[in-house]
């Protein structure tokens, strides 16, 4: 097994590429994966640690976050498709009424 | 070791790709093959259980509603690439490790973990724990799916 | 298998190379061994004999010309089809196009990992095997997908499309039907499931209780729908979509497709099989005790056995009924199945609260009373062949 830090690092390298891609992509789908992204590098360092320390309290985070990852990618798909229904688009520049 | 460099670097390289591909169902299987490597790297923390219920909820589930719903509104324009947006968001990724460096590698945790204890990451051992201290968040978490689903339903419905 | 490579390189094999790629080495050429000796044969065999039992069941003689009975047709149609023309659509989305079938041949082929064959004859017993079974098998929506979707063909999307919905909602009640055995058999393991039941038809978790019963319906069902099976294949139905998801396929990749659907025909019989119907359990035979190889062969013998009689079950089925409508295919689905699995889930709790040992009478009347369906069965069966026998002519060697 490799050292924690090399775990640590890598999850802190995709984390910076889902923020990166928050940021650059103009398309809402998209920045609901890059999202995903953040969220499962979250889950990299929750059991490297679970891991360092021996504790299984880390998996069981884990097991949560993938739950508030399901529901989040469910409401948040359902967004994406009542928008697009209103505006024909997915670029979120065309999202800044704030309202329907 | 060999094997976590040899997963690093695909699983990193398939984030990237998911960022760059300018077509969207390119970077939604691009994204599956990253959360699969990241699967196999939570193998390798024996985290057998849930590294199986990554692949399990996410290629089996999210990435197939992912993948509907992009077949589903079908954009048929790839996205133009904007130079001052991607060099701002490259500029804060590449802060954003160097702010976070320093705060993961100067934990208390040991570096070098000592051998997994028996059962470590079973589903016997994850379900004691589940069930014992966490067993408050874990209804909540039921009732948060629930109303995902509602809210799902209504959001997505077509008004009559 | 780990022993083994272990040995090997304790000897001096491979010296210098990182302990971790001999291991994938190792791993590797398992599965081509597993793949060209067991899968493939397997697949192809199904496939020839697919055809023969429907041409039986619809009075006609289906392939009888390569080899003895035509047996040898896979091999036949397999060099056919590597021969012929590998051909991309020019508007398809060439990399995806080409990736797919693999991705649906690498889900199902990775099933057979945590299949025990034997009380010694699995590649690994993984302390969750039966839910890597579910997480692999759900790998196969994902290359479907994207086939579907790389074709650029308006039949080949709305297969693609049919066909992932309908593996993700018929992968609940079948989870739940799994979920039901795993709260009776106390564990995820496949070896640990078939363990806990014993060689007797008594003894097996069909028999259980009622519920679990009930839940080997629920589970062949649901898995005959998420093997794209008639009566529910409407995501590659050839008198709506031309052939759905696999339209504008070609050659070898077409074939890879069809490979996995028919190798996932005995995935279903074998989990079946271990679930609910003893896997490989053999009694007690004294001559046997030392002789492992002849007690291995009789297990896997038994376990095959088992499984293909579910294949068989499927042609059957495939050559019986009509195909539902997709609106048919879902309230099947989410009005009845789903509601019935939790049923059955709650209802093997109660029961193992209950009764925490089992109920043995219950199993016995249960036993009894599927015996006294099955020959009912086999009496209405042959009551029906008999009358067919005029216009059923047959002859053994046509």
């Amino acid at each position: 097994m490799a050292p924690l830090n090399y775990y640590l690092v890598l999850s802190a390298v995709i984390f910076a590429i889902g923020v990166a891609g928050v940021i650059v992509r103009r398309n809402v789908i998209v920045i609901l994966m890059s999202v995903e992204l953040m969220l499962n590098a979250v889950n990299l360092t929750f059991l490297a640690f679970a891991r360092s320390f021996g504790s299984m309290d880390g998996q069981v985070i884990v097991f949560f976050v993938m739950t508030v990852a399901a529901a989040e990618a469910v409401v948040g798909l359902a967004i994406i498709i009542a928008l697009f229904r209103h505006r024909r688009s997915l670029d979120p520049r065309e999202m800044q009424l704030l309202k329907w | 070791m060999t094997l976590f460099i040899i997963l690093a670097v695909l699983t990193v390289v398939s984030s990237l790709l998911v960022i760059f591909q300018r077509n969207v169902v390119h970077s939604a299987v691009a994204l599956v093959a990253a959360l699969f490597f990241i699967a196999v790297l939570f193998l390798t923390l024996d985290a057998p259980m849930i590294g199986i219920l990554q692949v399990l909820v996410y290629a089996g589930a999210i990435m197939v509603l992912f993948l509907f719903v992009i077949m589903l509104l079908n954009p048929a324009a790839l996205e133009p690439r904007q130079i001052p947006w991607w060099t701002l968001g490259s500029a804060a990724a590449l802060l954003l490790v160097f702010l976070l460096m320093p705060a993961l590698l100067n934990t208390v945790a040991p570096r070098q973990a000592a051998p997994a204890g028996p059962g470590f990451g079973s589903p016997e051992l994850l379900g004691q724990t589940l069930f014992g201290s966490f067993v408050l968040p874990f209804e909540i978490a039921s009732v948060l799916l629930l109303v995902a689903i509602i809210g799902a339903v209504v959001l997505a419905k077509k008004e009559s | 298998m780990r022993q083994f490579v272990d040995q090997l390189i304790q000897n001096g094999y491979f010296a210098g190379a990182p302990k971790e790629l001999v291991y994938a080495g190792a791993m590797i050429v398992a599965a081509l061994v597993v793949l060209s000796v067991f899968v493939a044969p397997l697949a192809g065999v199904t496939s020839w004999l697919e055809r023969r039992v429907w041409a039986r069941m619809q009075s006609r003689v289906g392939p009888n010309r390569v080899g003895p009975q035509g047996i040898l047709q896979w091999l036949a149609d397999g060099i056919k089809n590597l021969l012929k023309e590998d051909i991309i659509p020019a508007s398809a989305d060439k990399f995806l196009f080409s990736l797919a079938p693999y991705v649906v041949f690498v889900g199902f082929l990775s099933a057979f990992v945590v299949i025990p064959f034997g009380r010694e004859l699995i590649v690994a017993d993984l302390n969750i095997g039966i839910l890597y079974l579910l997480a692999v098998t759900s790998v196969v929506v994902v290359g479907i997908l994207m086939a579907g979707w790389s074709s650029n063909n308006k039949w080949s999307l709305l297969g693609g499309m049919r066909s992932a919905a309908q593996i993700v909602s018929y992968e609940i009640p079948a989870g739940l039907a799994v979920l039901t055995i795993v709260f009776v058999a106390g564990t995820l393991s496949t070896q640990g499931i078939i363990k806990g039941q014993g060689w007797a038809p008594w003894d097996w978790f069909l028999f259980y209780n009622p519920f679990t019963f009930v839940a080997f319906f629920l589970y062949f069902t649901a898995a005959l729908a998420e093997g794209n099976r008639t009566p529910f294949d409407i995501p590659e139905a050839e008198s709506e979509l031309v052939a759905g998801y696999v339209t504008e396929y070609s050659g070898m990749r077409f074939l890879f497709f069809f490979f996995a659907e028919w190798g996932n025909l005995y995935v279903i019989g074998a989990v079946a099989t271990i679930l609910f119907l003893g896997g490989w359990h053999i009694p007690a035979i004294p001559a046997l005790a030392d002789q492992p190889i002849l007690k291995g062969g009789l297990q896997f013998a038994v376990f095959f056995v088992k499984a293909y009689f579910w294949v068989f079950v499927a042609m059957w089925v495939r050559a019986t009924l009509p195909r539902v409508r997709v609106d048919q295919l879902m309230s099947l689905c989410w009005k009845y199945m789903v509601p019935l699995s939790f049923v059955c889930v709650v209802g093997t709790a109660a029961w193992m609260l209950i009764w925490p040992q089992g109920n043995r009478p219950v199993s016995m009347a249960m036993f009894l009373l599927g015996v006294v369906i099955l020959a009912m069965f086999s009496k209405r069966v042959g009551y029906q062949i008999r009358h067919a026998r005029p216009v059923l002519y047959l002859r053994p060697y046509i």
